[in-house]
């Protein structure tokens, strides 16, 4: 069992220390032949539309549509917004892949980030969270599933084998996102 | 995890997140830009963030004067054109100048030995501010300095302006060489380096736990023109890099934006360098160290 960690930019290494403790082998993923050893997929937190241009600069677009068909993919933050079916603040394209709406910044700018506890069925105890320059999540089918809420507003979302978080727990040493991930490979 | 370390060290409630901002840039590139028709092609073409300032490197370095904080008009219409993070420089020392980029709502400061500095002995406290800043080093003492004051990210100064990347890699370099001596040192002797450093020993102790790594992102700045520059230096270990005079000062800055970007991503595959490389016209045309004197060297300055 592989999870492959989209390495076109962004925040990469932290998931590989995360799945390590975890027990499970990562690969980062630049090209089509890595994509195919992995078995699920992180899309990691960066910069959405930087990873988008990288992406069909690499030829990797339709293939990582296409492996969000059958495998699970988790995207965070700017990997959420290249999830999502819409995307605005401004409009942008995106692999179009899950039933969300993901509007970009929406908090603000730096200065707006924050960390927060948040609270979900999925967990005990609440999960510390980084929202940093972090999109609004909104699910657009009852095909998804809200998981997690902060302040009224959906922040973690799941639709079949696909996970959508607007936060970030790779900065904190907490895994648990991180396993709830790996058990959709064992469903 | 290594952003919870730091944050912990400096007791700073917004510390990882300000890291964290830092880790979300990494795998990317940083371009320099002078208005918002640059902006929007950096955008356009891959950036993860622009520098937003009134000159670039090389203009500064030609023009001479005191150099200082963008107009903080520029930086706002900059900032309402594109939707990725906006950065701007200020001198070093000067915190009412970073004052000022904090009430805009910049995304990242960076403390910069490219405009003229404003302390004689000090850099910015910069614990004091929830803006993230990014500092310069030439070597691993000034790097630990600059993360004891705060500094949620280190670049190389390289030497900018001069689209020369000699001065980054001996910086890089340096400060990877550096990392590594740490590793054997105990006791006295990590004491006496943390005094030779003047950062507490702790901050050293750090870093020893975390494999010899610095504990924010370690970046790369200062002449860094091509696409084989930017991978030369992230092979060299920079997790992403700044590029400031290079694109906008090159004959089709649009493909050469473009290129870095991919370069930057791709650093460590040949077929992929090639075919970003070819066919990009002029570069910038760059100057020669030995042409530069000791005093008007940039990476120089800052203590």
């Amino acid at each position: 069992m592989q999870v492959g960690i989209l390495a076109l930019q962004g925040c990469v290494t932290q998931h590989v220390d995360h799945f390590t403790k975890l027990g499970c082998s990562s690969l980062l993923v630049r090209k089509s032949d890595d994509l195919w050893k992995c078995d699920a997929l992180v899309l990691p937190g960066g910069e959405s539309s930087t990873m988008l241009h990288l992406l069909q600069r690499a030829n990797l677009f339709s293939e990582v549509v296409e492996f969000c068909s059958s495998r699970p993919v988790w995207g965070i933050c700017a990997g959420a917004i290249l999830l999502a079916k819409k995307v605005s603040h401004p409009e942008q394209d995106s692999l179009e892949v899950m039933d969300i709406h993901a509007e970009r910044n929406a908090y603000g700018s730096q200065l707006d980030s924050f960390k927060a506890e948040i609270t979900g069925q999925i967990f005990n105890t609440p999960l510390p969270a980084d929202f940093i320059r972090a999109p609004k999540l909104k699910a657009l089918s009852d095909q998804v599933m809200c998981l997690a809420q902060y302040e009224g507003d959906g922040v973690l979302f799941r639709q079949g084998h696909l996970l959508a978080s607007s936060f970030h727990t790779e900065l904190t040493d907490d895994s648990r996102l991180h396993a709830y991930f790996l058990e959709f490979l064992r469903s | 995890m290594r952003a919870k370390r730091i944050s912990e060290l400096n007791k700073g409630e917004g510390m990882d997140l300000r890291t964290g901002l830092a880790n979300m840039l990494c795998n990317g590139v940083i371009m320099d830009v002078v208005n918002v028709e640059q902006a929007v092609i950096a955008e356009k073409a891959g950036a993860v963030a622009v520098m937003a300032l009134e000159r670039v490197p090389a203009d500064i370095r030609k023009e001479g004067g005191v150099a200082r904080m963008s107009d903080p008009l520029l930086i706002e219409e900059i900032k309402a054109a594109v939707s990725i993070p906006v950065m701007a420089k200020v001198r070093i020392g000067h915190f009412a100048e970073a004052q000022i980029l904090e009430a805009i709502g910049i995304d990242f400061i960076d403390e910069s030995e490219v405009l003229t500095p404003a302390s004689p002995t000090m850099h910015v406290n910069k614990k004091t501010f929830k803006t993230p800043f990014v500092c310069g080093a030439c070597n691993l003492g000034e790097a630990l300095r600059r993360i004891n004051e705060g500094a949620a990210l280190i670049r190389t100064k390289g030497e900018a302006g001069t689209g020369n990347i000699i001065e980054a890699v001996r910086h890089m370099d340096e400060i990877t060489r550096e990392l590594k001596e740490l590793q054997e040192l105990k006791g006295p002797e990590l004491e006496k380096k943390a005094r030779e450093y003047r950062v507490p020993t702790e901050l050293l102790e750090i870093v020893i736990e975390n494999n010899c790594k610095l504990p924010v992102p370690n970046f790369a700045a200062g002449g860094i023109a091509t696409p084989a520059d930017a991978a030369l230096i992230r092979q060299m270990g920079a997790e992403a890099v700044f590029v400031g005079s290079g694109i906008f000062k090159s004959e089709h800055p649009e493909k050469v934006a473009r290129a870095v970007v991919e370069a930057t991503t791709h650093f460590d595959r040949p077929e992929v360098l090639l075919e970003v490389s070819r066919g990009l016209g002029k570069a910038m045309s760059g100057i020669e160290m030995e042409t530069i004197s000791e005093h008007e060297k940039l990476a120089s300055r800052g203590w």
